[in-house]
């Protein structure tokens, strides 16, 4: 049987070059090589530190909120008839996102480098977010670069960073979202990579980015793969998460990598349909998304017949990106999880379905997943179970929807 | 009256011909960057061979891309403007043979980053750049650990891959890129991205001298050189140096501004 073989190499990645089979590595100018050495020593220093463990949990219970619970999703499984749909509620941890996870354990690893200056993306504004609000925790300076189109449709979020005390530069190049937006900040690094510290918010960019932001986000599998047996004496069937960068699935999806008969499913953006060309569905498809390198990493990307990176879309600002970190390219390659797209008008669907049916509304992001689910629990029996990772809370997309609905709603 | 003329070198030997030259002339070479396709492709061709004709000794040339991470504005801006113009690999391989069938006869490298020239395919573009008249490549986003299959292909078509070094470098990494380079080793003056900047970094000095503590293959330096002033000052510090930014803002204004900078550059060495 092939299974150890799967096995054995979903569980041991990545690699001392950081990569997991073919993707990952290192793409950097030769400047931040070195930062990035650093960083594998202090992160691995911290990792095996009892108390840098213990400042770690600590202020996940006292500041997060962990950990954030499951919630079954009854009358939305009643009405749609089929598997019990449980969500894990990242949507109640502080700050209203699971990005928090990662910035916190960022955060305290910059504090223990001695690097007294932030610098982060945002896509949605939650990493930002994330990102501002830990640097205010810690008393560390915070640059939060975003693209200026993101900045206009995501305003709420643009106002609490500014609250918190992060300063935002919008940025103006390329399609001004994520990857412009991650552009600036790599070039801020590379300039004052001595005092700076990158908190990247997503499982991609160079090794060690896409490893530290799993294992910080694995805090949410660990806790709900524990929590589901405790509510329903089982595993879960589905396991089911958004994929921009994929850090919310890669949490999810870590403590389940050797439960072969959990079903791990990736739902990437599908903006207005793979046949528009508008959309961020590096894996579905084949004709713009391939092998490549973009911002450090050799992963699937959306780019022409010349290796330019392509434009993309999607309703959620957090999932409208080019690339998809290399663990996800791995995990497809090995067909350990199974990649999916919900379109723009989907998400929307299901942006209104669960906010009716349980009283819960959704980030746009989450509402990706939230899609999927609800076309797969028609189709299984009433006592399969589907996971939910409800990745963030919707209130930041409300002016979005608005515009997106009119008078529909 | 003389028999046929002898093949002129060409990659590696062309580069090392190169600095003997200037050595010679008890000058640093001087290698300004270009990007093919700015203002537009006629006008990129007309500005290299203007820096030719005003005695450059070899040349980058740029080949743009959508996301270039290593770049400041002025060189983003430019090779955003190349890619609206419809500039690819291909084009910048033909204007590189285009260049040489003019006449060009100083080293040329290819300089871009990984993504195009992996959708080229790495072995493809190597053969295709040697046969356009291409003497090496420069990657800034390809460090030695994932260049491998370059450097071999390069190796095996008698190309420099151009190899980094940073004021970040430690003497390991100093050491380990020692061993890999080819042609010369690009210095990356200061931290940070290209862009012309008023004053050079004041440890430059102390750098170079790490690096040339552990290797003998020629040194050039680049990021933040944009007046003859400046470029005096790369005698005797370092075999050559890199004007990018300087030249690219020049070439805004056409070809004749690029042709005085470069002149006034290129004069300054001899001074």
């Amino acid at each position: 049987m092939s299974a150890p073989y799967i096995q054995t190499n979903v569980t041991s990645v990545p690699d001392k070059r950081g990569y997991f089979g073919d993707f990952g590595g290192r793409f950097v100018p030769e400047t931040l090589i070195p930062a990035l050495d650093e960083l594998i020593a202090a992160y691995h220093e911290a990792m095996a530190d009892p108390a840098f463990q213990a400042e770690l949990a600590g202020l996940q219970a006292s500041y997060v909120g962990r950990e954030t619970p499951i919630t079954h999703a009854r009358r939305l499984s009643e009405h749609l008839g089929g598997a019990q749909i449980y969500l894990k509620r990242e949507d109640l941890a502080h700050t209203g996102a699971h990005k928090i996870n990662n910035a916190l354990g960022q955060a305290l690893l910059a504090k223990r480098m001695g690097k007294k200056r932030i610098v982060a993306e945002t896509g949605a504004g939650q990493h930002g977010v994330a990102s501002a609000t830990t640097s205010a925790l810690l008393g560390l300076e915070c640059i939060v670069y975003m693209g200026s189109v993101d900045i206009a449709r995501q305003q709420p979020n643009v106002f609490r960073m500014k609250l918190l005390g992060a300063r935002v530069v919008p940025v103006e190049s390329g399609s001004k979202t994520l990857k412009d937006a991650i552009n600036e900040a790599i070039r801020d690094w590379v300039t004052n990579v001595q005092t700076t510290f990158y908190m990247l918010g997503s499982a991609l960019g160079p090794h060690p980015y896409p490893m530290i932001v799993r294992d910080f986000q694995s805090v949410i599998g660990t806790e709900a793969r524990r929590q589901i047996q405790e509510l329903t004496g089982r595993l879960p069937d589905v396991c089911i998460a958004c994929v921009g960068g994929g850090s919310n699935a890669i949490g999810l999806f870590h403590a389940f990598r050797d439960d072969e008969n959990v079903e791990l499913i990736g739902v990437e953006a599908g903006g207005y349909g793979v046949s528009s060309g508008a959309h961020a569905a590096r894996f579905a498809d084949p004709a713009r998304g391939r092998p490549g390198v973009l911002q450090g990493t050799r992963s699937y990307v959306l780019q022409d017949d010349d290796g330019q990176i392509l434009n993309t879309h999607s309703i959620s600002a957090g999932l409208d990106y080019a690339s998809v970190g290399p663990e996800h390219a791995f995990l497809r390659q090995n067909e350990r999880a199974y990649y999916t797209l919900a379109t723009d008008e989907e998400a929307l669907a299901a942006f209104q379905t669960l906010s009716q049916y349980e009283g819960i509304i959704p980030a746009l992001e989450s509402s990706h997943a939230m899609a999927e689910a609800i076309k797969r629990a028609p189709t299984l029996p009433r006592d399969a179970i589907i996971l939910v990772n409800l990745s963030g809370r919707g209130d930041k997309d409300l002016d979005t929807v608005i515009h997106a609905l009119g008078d529909e709603i | 009256m003389s028999g046929p003329q002898p093949e002129p070198p060409s990659g590696l030997a062309h580069l090392s011909a190169m600095f003997a030259q200037a050595e010679q002339a008890g000058r640093a070479a001087f290698l300004p960057y270009f990007p093919i396709g700015f203002p537009d492709y006629d006008a990129s061709l007309a500005a290299i061979s203007a820096m030719a004709e005003a005695g450059v000794d070899g040349f980058e040339i740029g080949m743009p891309f959508s996301d270039p991470l290593a770049d400041g504005p002025t060189i983003q801006a430019a090779t955003q403007v190349a890619l609206q113009n419809g500039v690819t690999v291909q084009k910048c391989l033909d204007a590189v043979r285009e260049l040489r069938a003019r006449g060009l006869t100083q080293p040329m490298l290819m300089m871009g980053y990984t993504n195009p020239v992996l959708a080229y395919g790495t072995e493809r573009f190597v053969q295709e750049a040697k046969a356009a008249g291409a003497d090496g490549l420069i990657i800034p986003d390809l460090p030695p650990e994932e260049s491998a299959e370059l450097t071999a292909a390069c190796a095996r078509a008698g190309l420099a891959m151009i190899c980094f070094l940073a004021p970040t470098s430690t003497t390991e990494r100093i050491r380990m890129v020692a061993q890999q380079a080819s042609g010369f080793i690009y210095v990356v003056s200061v931290t940070g991205i290209t862009g012309a900047r008023s004053d050079l970094p004041p440890d430059l000095q102390a750098l170079i001298d790490r690096i040339r503590a552990e290797t003998n293959t020629p040194l050039v330096l680049g990021f933040g050189i944009g007046t003859p002033e400046q470029a005096r000052r790369m005698n005797g510090l370092v075999d050559g140096f890199i004007v990018g930014s300087a030249l690219v803002r020049a070439g805004e204004s056409g070809v004749e501004a690029v042709r005085g900078l470069s002149q006034s550059i290129r004069q300054a060495l001899d001074a």
